[in-house]
């Protein structure tokens, strides 16, 4: 019905620096490529590009020209690239179906790497979803693509490397930052400190984002989290609490702040829709933030051909997903006969060592953004966990005291996943609710993944047709 | 697992939970199993459409009992499954879908159900979310649908309440019978004894019947559905056509599911796991050409489900052929909506009452090979 898919060598999903280093890697080794992503160019979320249409009046950051020189590599690999599509179906063998401006394609490949980054995890608290309030994840993109502050004055409240990175990008672009809240505790940052001296670049990167703070004045509350947010008239008013070493809040400790905005972020979890829906192995790794597809260090997964890199693999970083996609596109040529043992075992070298050591400083900030149990232990009973359906803590908590034994059934009898987001915002917090009573993480499971895996408007699936186009199957019986 | 129970019910989708639940309720010692959760495959993750248009012709008086008793559910089961009774209507677009339409309708007339076959102009009054393109439209008042993924939650309250004992996660690795009983062996090694076994596995029944030494063959349907994002109302009644390769309906809170039968890759073991896109796009298709103001919904979740069919499309329901004590129930195409009065009718013979309806005994179907 549709038309033949496009075949290419190597397919990649995702255009941040684990899909871009992927296809270029794929490329100098001769291979067709085709790379996607749903927005309108490469970088990724931490190189996110500012719109072709801005003019601008700015020196170019260091970050800016990290991926200015990973959009070039990719433009001159010969790549073919399709930017503003949204995949929203992948099949085994692989297919992948993807929808743009211009309506719907489909291409072919035998190696599917996919690079499909993070979604950001926010622990519910009382008026999180008030309008006002935004992730982390949004206050990034606000910044770095649309040059605009989130709000006049921002709270920036959470956890990890992203706090800093947004209150100091604030601060940067005129705007008042109110508070830096950070859950951990200035000792674990401390701790990390010899793992991050593998990458003293990124470290200076850091030291600077906080002296930029220290210099205007913003107070930095570490061990300390968001207890509430309510409206009051046009601003937001935050309690915060000072937690302890597990994040449990403290009580008695609460004090009130006021802001137009609060940016709130605690971690990222590995996007694993792809991997979840084409059945890979997956497994539990709370400190590299939540289920995610196992792989060896080029990617592999227990599904031949597929291959998980970058942060939707286990949060490393930025700079360690460039090496990975390196790695993945050795391994998929090599894989598919297209790569001698002997070039893929030479030309692996590099890139390991880089990864390696790319990856000790990754791993050390995602643990600082791992999940903590004691948060989700405080979340209030009638707090809203599941936004899309008005799910409840205790609505959770009630389907399991009932029977409800892990996520799939909880989201059967209380909806909790089931809307536009498909728990992608949710899951997390809602498998660790569940978690809590029912004996662990691998208990609790994970929600199945389904296609699409995006949210797809019907019409550009069907496209145009007539009724004699619809090839209907013999008739159910009588 | 040591006791002895009066009946082991293994397979606890909605056949076995409401025999289960009956035989429970008729006083005996239940013991109800199942390798995964409650009501999580077909009888939790179909499209939970109550309708008459796409039931067998034979099981239509079926279907009409356990429509009455999904939408009185407050009633017998304590919790439902938000079971919304509607007009439901079975169309035609071209010449040779009337032909179906009206000879199918004619058939399950005669079988009880009141099906009328009524104009485009009718056709749109009832439905104005139709496309007008129709020829003809087939309209049944006994008509509706449920929320499938409630099944497990409703059932699991009337079970706890009549003692039946639950068992999920619990898989069977076969079943001897002896004097007097059953043993039923977990992987492990483990047993349950039962005097009596009800069989109620669907599409896993011609594996469990093999166990008694019963050749069956069951055919394993993977049913592809579609579910959009909320929506503003669009449509009122459940939609189907001629062919049965549709089925639409827009839930109370504005989602619509998108139904038919068009078929995804799976199998028993691994269940449903592969979308054929072709597949998909054409069951859309249909979907959006019936109601053309489903062009702007967008889709947030495709699944499969599993569907079980025998030889003859109709259950099994009755004694294993051969073997005392032994019953088996289930294998219904479309049979959500008369699974619930099957368990019933089931319970009522085996506790020797007053059947309200006649089984359709398996031995019918011993030996005989699935067509084509």
């Amino acid at each position: 019905m549709t038309a033949n898919p496009s075949a290419f060598d190597v397919v990649v999903i995702g255009g941040g620096p684990a899909g871009i280093m992927a296809a270029v890697a794929a490329r100098r080794h001769g291979a067709s490529v085709a790379l996607l992503d749903e927005n309108p160019a490469a970088g990724g979320q931490v190189y996110r590009a500012t719109p072709a249409t801005f003019t601008r009046h700015e020196a170019v950051t260091a970050e800016e020209l990290a991926g200015n020189r990973l959009r070039g590599l990719l433009e001159r690999s010969g790549a073919a690239t399709m930017f503003g599509y949204k995949v929203w179906s992948v099949s085994p063998g692989f297919r992948v179906d993807a929808i743009g401006a211009d309506g719907p394609i489909a291409l072919s490949t035998p190696a599917l790497i996919v690079a499909t980054g993070t979604s950001e995890r926010v622990v519910p608290f009382p008026g999180w979803t008030t309008p006002g309030v935004i992730g982390l994840a949004a206050a990034t993109l606000m910044l770095k693509s649309q040059r605009m502050l989130p709000g006049r004055s921002t709270i920036v409240a959470g956890s990890g490397p992203l706090l800093v990175a947004v209150a100091a990008g604030i601060v940067k672009g005129g705007g008042r930052v109110v508070a830096v809240i950070d859950v951990a505790g200035r000792k674990e940052w401390l701790a990390r400190v010899p793992a991050m001296l593998a990458r003293p670049d990124l470290v200076a990167r850091g030291a600077r984002w906080l002296a930029a703070l220290r210099a205007a004045r913003v107070p930095l509350l570490s061990r300390h989290a968001l207890s509430a947010v309510r409206e009051q008239g046009d601003a937001l008013e935050a309690t915060v609490a000072r937690v302890d070493a597990e994040g449990a809040p403290i009580r008695g400790t609460e004090r009130t702040l006021t802001a137009d905005c609060v940016a709130v972020g605690n971690g990222l979890t590995p996007g694993s829709d792809v991997s979840r829906v084409l059945r890979a192995r997956h497994r539990y790794a709370r400190a590299k933030g939540g289920w995610l597809a196992v792989t060896d260090p080029w990617g592999r997964t227990s599904v031949p051909h597929l291959y998980v890199i970058g942060d939707g693999s286990g949060i490393a970083g930025a700079a360690a997903a460039e090496h990975h996609g390196e790695l993945a596109a050795l391994a998929a040529l090599n894989d598919s006969g297209r790569l001698p043992a002997a070039t893929f075992d030479r030309e692996s070298g590099t890139p390991r060592r880089h990864w390696d050591k790319a990856a000790r400083f990754g791993g050390a900030m995602a643990g600082l953004m791992a999940l903590r149990p004691a948060q989700v232990a405080a979340i209030p009973e009638e707090t809203i966990v599941c936004r899309c359906e008005d799910v409840t803590r205790a609505e959770i908590e009630a389907a399991v005291d009932r029977g409800a034994r892990e996520v799939n059934q909880v989201k059967a009898w209380t909806r909790c996943g089931m809307g536009p987001c498909q728990g992608r915002t949710c899951g997390d917090v809602v498998a660790e609710l569940v978690a809590r009573r029912v004996g662990g993480r691998e208990a609790a499971g994970y929600f199945t993944g389904r296609l699409p895996l995006r949210p797809v408007s019907l019409e550009a699936v069907t496209g145009d047709y007539v009724y004699a186009d619809i090839p209907v199957p013999k008739a159910a019986p009588l | 697992m040591s006791e002895r129970y009066d009946v082991a019910v293994i397979g606890a989708g909605i056949m076995g939970a409401s025999a289960a639940l009956f035989l429970a309720r008729g006083g005996m010692k239940v013991l109800l199993l199942d390798r995964g959760p409650l009501c999580r495959e077909a009888s939790g993750v179909n499209a939970g459409t109550l309708t008459l248009h796409m039931t067998r012709a034979a099981l239509i008086p079926y279907a009409q009992a356990g429509w009455r008793m999904w939408t009185s559910a407050a009633q017998w089961l304590g919790s439902g499954v938000d079971a919304v009774a509607t007009a439901g209507l079975s169309l035609a677009f071209t010449d040779a879908e009337v032909e179906m339409l009206e000879a199918r309708a004619a058939v399950r007339r005669r079988h009880g159900a009141d099906i009328r076959i009524v104009d485009p102009r009718r056709a749109v009054e009832l439905e104005p979310g139709l496309n007008p393109q129709l020829l003809k439209a087939a309209w049944c008042e006994t008509d509706g649908y449920a929320s499938a993924y409630l099944t497990g939650r409703a059932f699991r309250g009337a079970l706890v309440q009549a003692a039946v004992t639950i068992a999920e996660g619990q898989r069977v690795a076969g079943v001897e019978s002896g004097d007097g009983g059953f043993t039923i062996r977990a992987p492990s090694g483990g047993t349950w004894s039962a005097s009596r076994v009800v069989l109620a596995g669907g599409v896993w029944l011609g594996e469990m019947l093999a166990w008694l030494g019963v050749s069956i063959a069951v055919k394993c349907l993977i049913n592809q559905l579609i579910v959009t994002e909320r929506m503003r109302p669009v449509m009122r009644t459940v939609l189907s056509v001629a062919s049965g390769l549709l089925s639409l309906k827009q839930f109370g809170n504005g989602t619509v599911l998108i139904g038919g039968g068009w078929q995804g890759l799976g199998d028993t073991e691994r269940g449903g796991v592969e979308t054929v896109p072709d597949n998909l796009i054409g069951n859309l298709r249909l979907a959006r050409w019936t109601v053309p103001a489903l062009s702007e919904a967008r889709i947030t979740r495709i699944w499969l489900g599993l569907e079980a069919e025998t030889a003859d499309a109709l259950p099994l329901l009755g004694p294993v052929p051969g073997v005392r004590d032994a019953w088996v129930i289930g294998s219904a195409h479309s049979g959500y909506t008369s699974g619930p009065y099957l368990g019933q009718l089931l319970a009522e013979h085996m506790l020797g009452r007053e059947p309200s309806l006649p089984l359709f005994d398996p031995a019918r179907l011993v030996g005989v090979p699935l067509p084509h």
